[in-house]
């Protein structure tokens, strides 16, 4: 590198601890933390919350699969800021602050058991959080382990290795606390690289509406010769196998949605659209968040800045994941994305370092790994509190210390993270369907009942377990026995039926919340209607003058 | 935009769309809804810190 990007690389860290140091020493408890002593500027606030929710799964694992499936992946982004911003904090917001400080809930799980005066409630969600958030956390990690490994050209397993003992310490040592100020200018900086990342491949491939019609050619020139070659032929994972893949679930172009009803439209409607947009409501990290702010004024402001931050960033990496395709036949000698990179999780890794600067790429990285230090902290901060606070302490283990269990939690946490990531960072596309899981099972197993507790009163405790369980169970037996991908990798159905799905045909591409969330719904209504209403000292309590 | 079919541009300006909704609720929100004087947060706080100084 040169004397200009050294300088601009060691301004920028020099920023970066000053603002940490000043950041940490403003911040003496949570409050100052959470609402910044409700005196820090809205904007501030909000892309401090930006940077949190915004991990490497979105930028390294969805915009990989931008590359691989095109520009049909906008609908999720549409999803992102429709529902996960506007809906998110216009309807849900308020309600959710208002039900959770009068409640005094400061866990999801939490929320839902007083809500319905459950400590099995409480135990229950508690315990699917520790048991499936994992998967998500192994999807962030990956993402930041893969820009580590195209950026130093190192092994992945190392890589790993260290990002892990990285987050290790900075979760340990006080990252839960975190940094307003540092967030904040991560925020910035990944707001500026996404523009500037635009700017950039938009003048590469000569503008966006050429990008576009270049993407066209691009697909026949490196894509539709594969409509010959045996898939058999192909090494399974390989670059032309997933674009063979993509080609027989009804994609015909990186400009084009698949065709309709077809496996590629169900993956991508279902799974990537629905099953993130949706499952974005009953996040546990996210749901916490409405809880700490100081009015329903911060969230007005939010909805502003988190629409503009959330269409920089996933509505930016997506179009720019698709017209890598471009720069790459372009620039390496006629390959498309796949074929340079290797897979669908290196693409916008290997793009960033390829066709960026240096000093880019490297400002690029450090916002990436804090975005996902950011978000990992979060993550465990929810898994280890739903390990301590709702599991061991709603055990009534009086005389055992949370504070050290909850501890222990989070260490086991990590590591069964790491190694899931370990594990699976060589699954297609593992990233973007992991964290698809994770939201898909938040949605189908949480949702009505958060909606439920939220705007309806005559919800029962009865309907408000029975949907869980309804929606633990459909997920469940839908991602063992019927799910195309995950049936076949997790191998139950497999062990006990000699087959991979139990059903066939294009349903088996169906996403689980698609059939998990309208059964637990239905459970939850049906059971509610049919069971006695809820007292009405504790209807007062949840809702007081509402 | 020529180039792409109506699925995509659909969402593609329902995206354009959503961002703008949101540009404009927080715009015509911006000061509103400051004090709520009903909802005691000190409790709350006291035992966020708590936690959070435990973890």
């Amino acid at each position: 590198m040169g004397m200009i990007e050294n300088i601009i690389i060691i301004l920028y860290l020099a920023t970066l601890g000053y603002l940490g140091f000043v950041g940490y020493k403003q911040t003496k408890n949570s409050s100052d933390y959470l609402i910044a002593g409700g005196n820090t500027h809205p904007f501030v606030m909000a892309l401090s919350y930006g940077a949190t929710f915004i991990s490497t799964a979105a930028i390294v694992g969805f915009g990989g699969v931008a590359a691989w499936l095109g520009n049909s992946l906008l609908w999720l982004t549409f999803c992102n800021i429709f529902i996960g911003v506007f809906i998110a904090f216009v309807f849900l917001g308020n309600p959710t602050r208002k039900m959770g400080i009068r409640l005094n809930a400061h866990t999801f799980p939490e929320l839902l058991g007083k809500r319905f005066d459950s400590k099995f409630i409480q135990m229950f969600g508690g315990g699917l959080i520790a048991f499936f958030m994992p998967l998500y956390a192994a999807a962030v990690l990956i993402g930041g382990t893969q820009f580590i490994v195209a950026y130093f050209q190192t092994d992945y397993h190392m890589a790993l290795l260290v990002f892990s003992i990285i987050i290790t310490g900075y979760v340990l040592a006080g990252g839960l606390k975190g940094v307003m100020l540092t967030d904040a200018l991560q925020g910035v900086i990944m707001f500026v690289a996404m523009i500037a990342l635009l700017v950039m491949v938009f003048s590469a491939v000569g503008g966006m509406d050429a990008g576009f019609e270049k993407l066209t050619t691009v697909w026949e020139k490196t894509v539709a010769p594969l409509a010959n070659v045996d898939m058999k032929s192909l090494k399974p994972g390989s670059p032309d196998f997933m674009m063979k893949l993509s080609m027989s679930w009804g994609f015909s172009g990186w400009d084009n949605m698949p065709a309709f009803l077809s496996q590629g439209w169900l993956f991508v409607i279902t799974t990537i659209t629905m099953g993130v947009g949706i499952g974005v409501l009953a996040q546990p990290q996210l749901v916490v968040r409405f809880m700490t702010v100081k009015s329903k004024n911060e969230l007005n402001r939010a909805v502003l800045i988190g629409g503009i931050f959330i269409i920089a960033m996933t509505g930016i990496v997506f179009i720019v994941g698709s017209l890598t395709n471009v720069w790459y036949y372009e620039f390496n000698e006629g390959k498309n994305a796949l074929q340079s990179a290797g897979s669908v999780s290196k693409v916008i890794p290997h793009f960033i370092n390829m066709a960026m600067p240096k000093w880019f790429a490297f400002i690029f990285l450090f916002a990436l790994i804090s975005a996902a230090m950011s978000t990992l902290s979060s993550q465990f901060h929810t898994m280890g509190t739903a390990i301590g606070r709702d599991l061991f302490e709603q055990m009534g283990f009086k005389n055992i210390n949370s504070t050290l269990v909850t501890r222990i939690g989070v260490v086991l946490m990590i590591v069964i993270s790491v190694a899931l990531a370990y594990v699976f960072d060589k699954q297609p596309a593992i990233i973007a369907r992991s964290t698809s899981i994770f939201f898909a099972l938040c949605a189908s197993i949480f949702l009505p009942t958060y909606f439920g507790g939220l705007f309806w009163k005559r919800m029962t405790k009865a309907g408000a377990i029975a949907s869980m369980v309804v929606g633990t169970i459909v997920t469940s037996f839908w991602l063992l026995f019927v799910h195309f991908q995950e049936a076949k990798e997790l191998g139950v159905c497999k062990a006990l039926f000699g087959v991979n799905s139990l059903l066939s045909g294009k349903i088996i591409f169906v996403d689980a919340m698609i059939v998990a969330l309208p059964l637990s719904i239905l459970t939850a209504i049906v059971v509610s209607l049919m069971s006695k209403p809820e007292s009405e000292k504790l209807i007062a309590k949840c809702f007081g003058n509402d | 935009m020529g180039s792409l079919d109506l699925g995509v541009s659909l969402a593609f300006w329902l995206m354009i769309a959503s961002a703008v909704l949101c540009v404009v609720y927080g715009a015509l929100n911006w000061n509103k809804d400051k004090e709520e004087p009903v909802l005691n947060t000190a409790s709350w706080d006291a035992d966020e810190d708590k936690i959070n100084e435990e973890l």
